[in-house]
């Protein structure tokens, strides 16, 4: 690094590419180690996937290519994929801007307690994504029985006269897992509007107010939301992704395969090819329209987020 | 408006010190009573709903038996005890493999995925913070590609090549792959970015090399973010049952044999309420304990174009 210093940036440019990359030994050095790794278990993975979704493949015969047929089957074929694909969307659409706005709106509300209520309210926030699979104790809650927790409130509230079998009834499925999912939701992008609320320069508040900024509200809309827009964009990425990845909760909470398949999602519907069926090139074929749908999202919506405030 | 000459004498004040805290707070820009009023009921509610499961754990972890299976449910527990733990002992100690080998294994398998991606993560994230050679715009960008999608889109891969390298059915399969987990190179090299540029020269200009710029003077700035990274992996890697890859019984980690227990019906549900109550208490406790490190490297998480 010393030495690169040394040459002037215009003739930097003009020395030959392996004298560049021999100044820079070390700092390619330095990276070598996690990039490798980083090549092998990620890079290389969905690479690969992408391949494998052109072929057979069952784990013990080499690969047989069979172009797009795989993806034929899966949109044209498969009604399970396309209640899955549905299921996804909707946990998207739904849970992934809620959520987004959740992580927002509880940030911004924790901000204005004092340091130790707002280290508190963060912990109980932020608990619910942390837990593990502690969030099995909503099978308590929807127990279908009188003995569930729901159940036994609703019953005792006279608003029902008979159980209801939660996890066993079609319609009440996706209600109840995006619910649950809500809850498990104020995770990393959380913590960064938390952290990055906490930056804003006090003195723009003052400003603003000289400016004629009448209410918090406004504040929040001229002053907040602009000054932290690089955190935003990063929870926008978070959120995104986790929306598109549900599959625990449903396979925890309603089973795989779920009633009618009312819980299905795309993961779900990958695990059921990759782990039991061991069709690995129609699993694969899912995962890479899993991968392109959740990049695709996502740079669609840093793309809108750009235009904010501009 | 009429309040603007007030807030206006207000402005140029400095920053109070801690000790005024409470004073400055009440005296804070543009605050309604109606609105505080809203905002604390929308706080109460939501809270009580997020925390009612995390309450329901806790209670449920004291329950004696006969509390567990009442009619109608209670979620406060009144007689609580702490039978469930002392059933949860009696069936670690009847367990096929000794209980503290599954803790041990744990303990090898989170220390070797944090210790590992601290070091192997700031070691790459130095460069892409504080150097510029080519090649470094792309390397990061593929990085942040990669908090675009969840792991379950590669697993299929993954599972392969770990098979091929011959670390499948060892501790290095879940260990290794934790290595390059990509939000801690994004959070570290994102902290790393704002450490201040003359910090790095000085230390130039007295004949330190890279590497050791990097041990000395860089390391020990980013306490905060090395906390963050061990936390943030512990968290993914301790729900982990490892058992995609590990087959051995005397490999396998805690969150499996704990698993194990809840998966025993009617008769363990005092121990299984046991067992839900560690998993969850775990991770919130490491939480707990470094919140201001991690919402501290969170300062810096947002993305730059």
């Amino acid at each position: 690094m010393s030495l690169t210093k040394a040459v002037h940036p215009e003739k930097y440019h003009k020395l030959p590419m392996r004298s560049v990359l021999w100044r820079n030994r070390a700092s390619y050095l330095m990276m070598a180690p996690y990039f490798v790794l980083f090549f092998f278990f990620t890079v290389l993975p969905v690479l690969m996937s992408m391949g494998l979704s052109f072929t057979y493949f069952n784990m013990l015969e080499a690969p047989k290519f069979v172009g797009w047929n795989n993806y034929v089957k899966l949109l044209l074929d498969d009604d399970i994929f396309i209640i899955a694909l549905k299921n996804t969307l909707l946990f998207a659409v739904i849970t992934g801007p809620i959520s987004y706005m959740l992580c927002l709106l509880f940030a911004w509300i924790i901000n204005e307690f004092s340091p130790k209520i707002r280290a508190f309210l963060t912990l109980v926030f932020y608990a619910p994504s942390i837990c593990g699979n502690a969030y099995m104790v909503w099978n308590l809650i929807l127990t279908g029985d009188r003995y569930g927790y729901l159940n036994g409130l609703l019953l005792k509230l006279d608003i029902l006269s008979e159980p209801i079998l939660w996890m066993q009834t079609e319609k009440y499925i996706m209600p109840v897992l995006i619910v649950v999912q809500l809850w498990l939701s104020l995770g990393t992008g959380f913590l960064s509007f938390i952290a990055g609320l906490q930056t804003v320069d006090k003195g723009m508040y003052e400003a603003a107010a000289i400016d004629g900024v009448k209410n918090r509200w406004q504040e929040l809309y001229f002053v907040t939301l602009p000054a932290m827009k690089p955190q935003l964009m990063f929870g926008a990425v978070m959120q995104i992704t986790q929306s598109f990845a549900v599959a625990d909760i449903s396979i925890n909470l309603a089973g795989n395969p779920s009633v009618n398949y009312a819980g299905a999602t795309v993961v779900t519907h990958l695990l059921d090819y990759g782990s039991t069926r061991l069709d690995m090139g129609y699993a694969s074929a899912i995962a890479t329209i899993l991968f392109l749908l959740m990049v695709g999202t996502n740079k669609l919506v840093q793309k809108l987020l750009r235009r904010v405030g501009e | 408006m009429a309040k603007l000459p007030e807030n206006i004498s207000k402005a140029p004040q400095p920053i109070q010190p801690p000790k005024h805290r409470l004073r400055a707070h009440k005296r804070k820009l543009n605050r309604s009573m109606a609105g505080n009023t809203l905002l604390f009921i929308v706080m109460g509610i939501c809270g009580v709903f997020m925390a009612l499961p995390l309450v329901m754990i806790i209670n449920n972890a004291l329950k004696p038996l006969d509390e567990i299976y009442q009619f109608p449910p209670r979620i406060f527990v009144r007689n609580p005890t702490l039978e469930n733990f002392s059933d949860l002992f009696v069936l670690m100690n009847d367990s096929w493999v000794p209980f503290s080998r599954y803790i041990l294994n744990t303990i090898i398998i989170t220390m070797g995925g944090m210790l590992g991606h601290v070091i192997v993560a700031s070691l790459a994230a130095y460069p892409l913070a504080k150097h510029k050679f080519p090649g470094k715009d792309f390397l990061f960008s593929i990085v942040v590609l990669s908090l675009m999608f969840s792991w379950t889109v590669t697993q299929i891969p993954q599972y392969m090549i770990i098979s091929w390298m011959g670390i499948n059915n060892t501790y290095l399969a879940l260990i290794l792959p934790a290595w390059s987990f990509g939000m801690g190179l994004y959070l570290m090299k994102q902290f790393m970015e704002q450490l201040p540029d003359s910090l790095m020269e000085s230390a130039r200009l007295q004949g330190a090399n890279e590497w050791q710029i990097f041990w000395h003077i860089v390391m020990p700035n980013v306490k905060p973010a090395w906390l963050t990274l061990a936390i943030f992996q512990f968290q993914q890697m301790w729900g982990n049952t490892g058992s995609l890859f590990l087959r051995n019984e005397e490999l396998k980690p805690l969150q499996f044999a704990l698993q194990q227990i809840t998966a025993g019906g009617v008769s363990r549900a005092g121990a299984a309420a046991a067992v839900t109550f560690v998993i969850a208490a775990v991770p919130i406790i490491f939480f707990l304990v470094c919140q201001s490190s991690i919402l501290e490297t969170m300062t810096t998480s947002g993305m730059k174009d």
